[in-house]
């Protein structure tokens, strides 16, 4: 009987020695490799509008680093401000079919043909803050409704009846087909309707360029002297609306958007600014990290499920400001 | 040469319809900016106002510079494409330097040391290479762009450093109650003026875009001239980019993408100065600069959107090239030489 025990104790140790063993070396994950095995080689392209502002340099250096990271490519096309460079680059991408082409559209209008041609080919395609007509795979970018009401709301505060001002505002677009404006100005018009206390006495396109923006709010700002408000569409290109009503000396109150560089944060620190609406790139650059990998390892066709992600927008003002608030993209690249 | 570079200008004997009824397109030009002039002040509010006045002017002076930089070349039959790169680039690289380090009047030498070594190699390519110019100013152009975007910086747009009041106030202050940029536009016609109309050189140039030939056997140095034609133009695209850039705090390199060049153009033509060479001065940049000035504040006022706006100034340039060819029609001599 002794050794009937002896023998039934040495394989209960036996036992208990292999789980202590096993619980020291942890569990295999049995999703992870195949994950990185179906992300590794893939192919991904890149269509900025114009890689030299701070939007696509930010979400190309967060998306570099996801690829190198995990093991897929990522090409950068640049359109270098012309549509029609952009759609070369986007056909020429047909060709090499890549798995996934991001893309940010100048307009609601020029790619969307091409896009259609590159799902059908295949190839799934994510549109990045600048939507086309066409509705791809995946859209990641802001919320330019969302902006737009908040922007109109903030006017009324501001300057509609109860603050007892003008409620006089004027408008600085962005070209008159981006997304960024179309869908802005419709936000704008769907919120002061109603609201006859305010007035938009001018609404012109500064068409991304300070100078332009500049020379629009000094005109807008000397023809009507109670101006109360501006909502600006870009805050690189409002920095020259910003600098009118400085020379003006007055107090407008100018609310403006964008991918909250340092130079927002600068912007409201100073001055320029009274409020920013940030999209947050480094957010974008997430989503849009996560929106390629959803799409490479999903087995449905091109075009098969759509689906979007709205940034949360990010009100930066003297309120809310604090030391993270704003990114800077040498930091990103690193 | 007993006659005034006016005279080699405007009273020319040539055979155009200006001469026979005594209308130059400067002063159709001259009356349409009356004729808009008092339009919108009967149909604007506050249009008259002396602050809407020098807005007008202050939006247009650096379109103006520039155009003063075109006028030179233009006189001298040749054209510059590359003004508003060279423009963008020169103050990027002063602006870039700054940010590294330099002090801002040091950086500035070195953009202006820049934009005059880009005017000799340009120039050297027109006057010796014998390449015409549209062609050397377009590929300069895009070379220097190309510097520009490729080596100097990596963002379109860069920001002036800091606390720098001495340079912002080239873009917003104002000496005497009128901004600053309008007195530097001021300055450089009235320099501009005096060296076309008083100096040798001046005469130089108009004797070279009137007849290249003459000018040569004449005994002047035709080449040289040439060059210098370019580093002046240079040297305004220069000073038109401080103002610009002391306006907004920052330069802009993504201006080369748009129609500004088609602008200046536009100022050249429609003040009167022939494509042809040798003819029109400094009043008829004043002119045409007016005139756009004019428009632009107009349909600005009138809350026109920017595609129309786009369509009234091409319209615009459209007629003054109608009345362009038609005042100053081409004739064996002219179309022989050659003309952009």
């Amino acid at each position: 009987m002794m050794i009937v025990k002896y023998a039934a104790a040495a394989v209960v140790a036996g036992i208990l020695s292999l789980g202590a063993a096993h619980a020291q070396e942890g569990m295999v994950d049995e999703l992870r490799q195949p994950t990185l095995d179906t992300l590794a080689g893939k192919k991904v392209i890149f269509v900025p509008m114009s890689m030299s502002f701070d939007l696509p340099e930010g979400w190309a250096a967060i998306m570099q680093k996801e690829a190198t990271r995990v093991g897929y490519t990522l090409d950068i096309r640049d359109a270098n401000w012309s549509t029609d460079t952009g759609t070369r680059a986007l056909t020429q991408a047909i060709t090499e079919k890549p798995d996934v082409i991001v893309v940010q559209n100048f307009d609601v209008a020029s790619y969307a043909r091409t896009l259609k041609k590159a799902e059908d080919s295949g190839i799934k395609v994510i549109q990045v803050n600048m939507k086309s007509s066409y509705q791809t795979d995946a859209f990641v970018g802001a919320d330019w409704y969302g902006i737009g009401q908040y922007a109109a709301n903030r006017m009324i505060e501001k300057c509609g009846k109860a603050s007892g001002k003008s409620g006089k505002i004027a408008i600085i677009q962005g070209p008159a087909t981006a997304a960024a404006s179309v869908y802005q100005l419709n936000a704008i018009s769907e919120t002061l309707k109603g609201h006859d206390d305010i007035k938009i006495v001018s609404s012109q396109t500064g068409d991304w360029d300070q100078s332009k923006a500049r020379g629009i709010a000094q005109t807008v700002i000397q023809q009507n002297p109670d101006l109360c408000g501006i909502i600006g569409f870009w805050d690189v290109m409002d920095a020259g609306t910003g600098a009118a009503i400085q020379e003006s000396g007055k107090d407008i109150y100018l609310i403006t958007s964008g991918g909250g560089n340092k130079t927002a944060c600068q912007g409201v620190e100073n001055g320029t600014f009274k409020e920013v609406i940030s999209y947050d790139v480094e957010g974008q650059g997430r989503d849009l990290n996560n929106a390629i990998k959803v799409l490479l390892q999903s087995k449905e066709a091109a075009g098969a499920v759509k689906f979007a992600l709205y940034t949360p927008n990010k009100i930066i003002s003297k309120d809310t400001m604090s030391t993270n608030s704003c990114w800077d993209l040498d930091q990103l690249k690193k | 040469m007993s006659s005034t570079p006016q005279d080699l200008g405007s009273n020319a004997p040539r055979k155009g319809v200006g001469h026979r009824i005594g209308v130059t397109q400067e002063l159709i030009v001259f009356l349409v900016s009356i004729a808009l002039f008092a339009y919108f002040s009967i149909t604007l509010d506050n249009f008259l106002s002396r602050d809407n006045i020098l807005n007008l002017i202050r939006n247009v002076a650096m379109l103006g510079m520039l155009s003063l930089g075109m006028a030179v070349v233009v006189i001298g039959r040749g054209v510059d494409l590359s003004l508003v790169a060279v423009m963008a680039v020169s103050l990027t690289f002063s602006i870039v330097l700054a940010n590294q380090g330099y002090a801002f009047s040091t950086a500035l030498v070195l953009g202006l040391a820049f934009v005059i070594v880009v005017a000799i190699i340009m120039g050297f390519l027109i006057a010796y290479v014998e390449i015409p110019a549209i062609f050397a100013t377009l590929a300069v152009s895009a070379i220097v762009y190309g510097l520009g975007r490729g080596v100097i910086a990596t963002l379109d747009v860069n920001n002036v450093p800091d606390n720098l009041n001495w340079f912002l106030f080239l873009g917003r202050g104002s000496l005497l109650g009128i901004p600053v940029p309008i007195w530097l536009f001021a300055v450089c016609a009235a320099a501009l003026y005096f060296l076309l109309r008083k100096t040798g050189l001046g005469r130089f140039i108009y004797a070279i875009g009137d007849n290249i030939s003459t000018a040569r056997i004449t005994g002047i140095p035709v080449r040289p001239m040439i060059i210098l034609q370019y580093v002046l133009s240079g040297v305004m695209a220069f000073l038109a980019g401080c103002v610009t850039a002391a306006s907004v705090a920052s330069m802009n390199m993504r201006m080369v993408n748009s129609t500004l060049i088609y602008d200046v153009l536009l100022v050249v033509i429609l003040g009167g100065i022939g494509l042809t060479g040798g003819r029109g001065g400094v009043r008829n940049v004043l002119v045409g600069t007016v005139l756009i000035g004019l428009l632009l504040n107009g349909m600005t006022i009138l809350d026109i959107s920017y595609t129309v706006q786009n369509l009234v100034k091409s319209t615009v340039l459209l007629g003054a090239l109608i009345v362009d060819a038609l005042l100053n029609p081409r004739d064996e001599q002219t179309s022989q030489q050659g003309d952009i």
